[in-house]
């Protein structure tokens, strides 16, 4: 019996270092969610499936010596319906989601600052608001002293308005 | 094998401009590699509107160097803070860490470094032969072979990568479905474009993939990261005694030979083959409870095999025109961005390109070697700049890039929009890796599988006749089967044996 578990053992060093690597990366990760964090998701992609396949059978599917305009899709979206389904009777309980936890509100305000930029730069260049980004970014977001802020924030916009204006010569709007 | 394109090739390396470009791409591999965080394919994204902007021989080098770079630098934190830089260097992390704790660091790194340059020539010379044979071997290849082979692809990256199976070919099909927004260049009817004038020319790769690999990681990193400081361990000498040399030379061997065969396959690549090399080195060794507590094998042989992997991945790409992994995909995005098509004709068509940028590995991984012995002491004191102050620095890389490549703010919010997206992914345990994959694929494999219909006349039975596409097929099937069939018998394994389950437990500790 023991040199049985001795073979299969040699036999699954691979998975049993697979499953060390993921226990050392673990150590590095938040705790897993429950399983809303899998329910969620897997009706989410359900949905994607479902609403693509509806709207491929509407683009025409032809037939398979002449294929329409949706006939690939369908059968793409109908992969995803079917394992969103799989993984709604089997994913209930892994473990490989990530709780959301008060750091997570750090996203959305990093977030926030992406869309800012994305809708000031046609308006005013990219100047001032880059700058606003990086003291945001490193002030509030990433703790640093206010004089690292401003050192850092200055050097970073002075770099990118020398690189993208005169090193690639790329058209940036700017107010200077 | 045309040996004057290939000498041509040093010429067009050993040009200034190329030698700077490959510089600052290994340079830039390195910094990354060191600093936990953003991974290669993700910077590769991050840099390509800017990289396109110059010469294509001189972009397609400096991406090349990003990647195999990036393996390099990923050993320094894995065996000096025990905090693998790049996933292909986790388990690097077991031996490393240990040397390092019993103060013998500088080795770990020698051998490693030297590991690489030895693993990743040798693939560059198995690279240099074999690629020219496949792509000569691949330019009779029809509609049926490419789509067959861009499905094992996207299969073989979903299954073979971290992560679950089925959310990992969710991912991918995902992935297949975005593909297809905008005009079908069949019928010309619109695709779920819901009426939008952006939506019509599809979405763009690039725009995308910044979003899920760059931006994702960059509000995946704000939320983990901050608040904890890097203290690296000492590192002293160095140079390998020639004791370590003579015992960690077979693992070198071995690992080159590993990792070139595993990188040359979909998504097996330099993660797989790290794994793969270190298990070998285990099971051959006389004595392998030495492992984990500081043998010198165990990080020779997965650091050789991952460069050895990195470099061997470039041949389905150079040669087929099928990235075999999310930085290749990268890869794939800059060449189509350089109006260069990635395919078997590569090799006579743009000899320059081609063997400049295989050349250019040889050099790169020379600069490496010096890069990485006698100015390791550089790249450990990078390990103390805070991660908030790069934060920001590749934020604003990442809008300002995306923004030129068509000038439009349209493709930023589109950007932003993955970037939740992938985020979002990355929380709930979907890899974005598979999902870009297929959607560069995406295109390859539709029209292919349509022009086999229309060859077939309707029949797809002529999938499976002919030899290649069939032999293709089979392995798809295989590919599916395999891991089905091993997880069944694991678990049969399990629930027989519990107690040696409890033991192994114990060993994990």
């Amino acid at each position: 019996m023991s040199d049985q578990h001795e073979a299969a053992r040699r036999d699954d060093i691979l998975a049993e270092l697979e499953a060390e690597m993921a226990h050392e990366l673990e150590e590095h990760r938040p705790p897993a969610g429950g399983p809303a964090y899998q329910l969620v998701p897997a009706l989410v992609t359900l949905a994607i499936g479902v609403v693509g396949a509806i709207l491929s059978y509407g683009y025409g599917l032809g037939t398979l010596r002449r294929p329409g305009a949706g006939l690939w899709p369908l059968a793409v979206s109908l992969v995803i319906a079917v394992l969103s389904l799989v993984l709604l009777a089997v994913g209930r309980h892994l473990r490989d989601s990530e709780k959301f936890a008060r750091a997570s509100l750090l996203v959305l305000a990093g977030l926030a600052t992406f869309v800012g930029l994305g809708m000031l730069i046609p308006l005013i260049g990219f100047e001032l608001p880059a700058f606003a980004l990086c003291v945001v970014w490193l002030r509030f977001l990433g703790g640093e002293t206010w004089r690292s802020t401003a050192v850092v924030s200055v050097g970073t916009v002075a770099a990118f308005y020398l690189l993208f204006l005169y090193a690639l010569s790329i058209p940036l709007p700017h107010l200077l | 094998m045309d040996v004057n394109a290939f000498l041509d090739g040093f010429a067009v390396v050993t040009e200034p401009g190329n030698l700077f470009y490959c510089l600052i791409g290994v340079l830039i591999g390195m910094l990354i590699g060191v600093l936990p965080g953003l991974g290669p394919a993700a910077t590769m994204a991050i840099l390509l509107p800017i990289v396109v902007t110059v010469d294509p021989v001189a972009a397609m080098i400096m991406l090349a160097g990003i990647y195999y770079g990036a393996q390099y630098g990923g050993t320094i934190t894995s065996v000096l803070l025990r905090l693998p830089g790049e996933a292909s260097s986790v388990v690097t992390v077991f031996d490393g860490y240990a040397l390092a704790k019993q103060g013998k660091a500088g080795t770990a790194l020698g051998i490693a470094a030297i590991g690489s340059f030895v693993g990743a020539t040798i693939s560059i010379i198995g690279l240099s032969l074999l690629a020219p044979l496949v792509a000569s071997w691949a330019l009779d290849f029809g509609p049926p072979e490419y789509a067959a082979l861009a499905l094992l692809g996207v299969l073989l990256v979903a299954t073979i990568g971290s992560g679950h199976t089925v959310k990992a070919i969710i991912a991918a099909a995902i992935g297949l479905l975005l593909a297809t927004f905008g005009r079908d260049s069949f019928t010309n009817t619109g695709r779920f474009t819901f009426d939008s004038l952006q939506l019509a020319d599809g979405l763009d790769f690039v725009v995308v993939a910044m979003g899920l690999f760059g931006v994702a990681e960059i509000l995946y990193n704000l939320e983990e990261r901050y608040g904890k400081p890097h203290v690296p361990a000492k590192v002293a000498n160095i140079w390998p005694s020639r004791k370590d040399l003579k015992q960690s030379s077979g693992a070198i061997g071995r690992g080159s030979v590993i990792g070139f065969v595993l990188g040359v396959l979909p998504g097996g690549g330099a993660v797989m083959s790290s794994l793969a090399a270190y298990a070998i080195e285990k099971r051959i060794a006389k004595d392998p409870s030495r492992f984990g507590r500081g043998a010198i094998e165990g990080v020779a042989a997965p650091e050789t095999a991952n460069n050895a992997a990195a470099t061997s991945s470039f041949i389905p790409l150079l040669t087929l025109g099928i990235p075999a992994n999310a930085s290749m995909a990268m890869l794939f995005a800059g060449m189509l961005v350089l109006g260069i098509t990635p395919g078997p004709q590569l090799v006579e068509e743009r000899p320059d390109l081609f063997w400049g940028v295989v050349n250019s590995m040889y050099i790169g991984n020379l600069i490496l070697l010096l890069l990485s012995i006698p100015l390791v002491g550089i790249f450990v004191r990078i390990l103390r700049v805070r991660p908030a102050i790069l934060a920001p620095i590749t934020a604003l890389i990442t809008i300002l890039g995306v923004y030129t490549i068509n000038n439009s703010t349209f493709d930023i919010f589109v950007m932003i929009a993955f970037g939740v997206i992938g985020y979002l992914m990355k929380k709930t345990g979907f890899e974005p890796g598979p999902m870009v994959l297929a959607f560069v694929l995406g295109a390859i494999l539709e029209n292919s599988v349509r022009r086999s219909l229309l060859i077939f006349d309707g029949d797809p039975t002529g999938f499976l006749t002919r030899p290649i596409s069939g032999t293709i097929l089979a392995l798809f099937l295989l590919a599916i089967l395999l891991p089905a069939f091993n997880t069944v018998r694991r678990r049969r394994a399990a629930t027989t044996s519990a107690p040696a389950g409890s033991d192994r437990e114990d060993a994990l500790r």
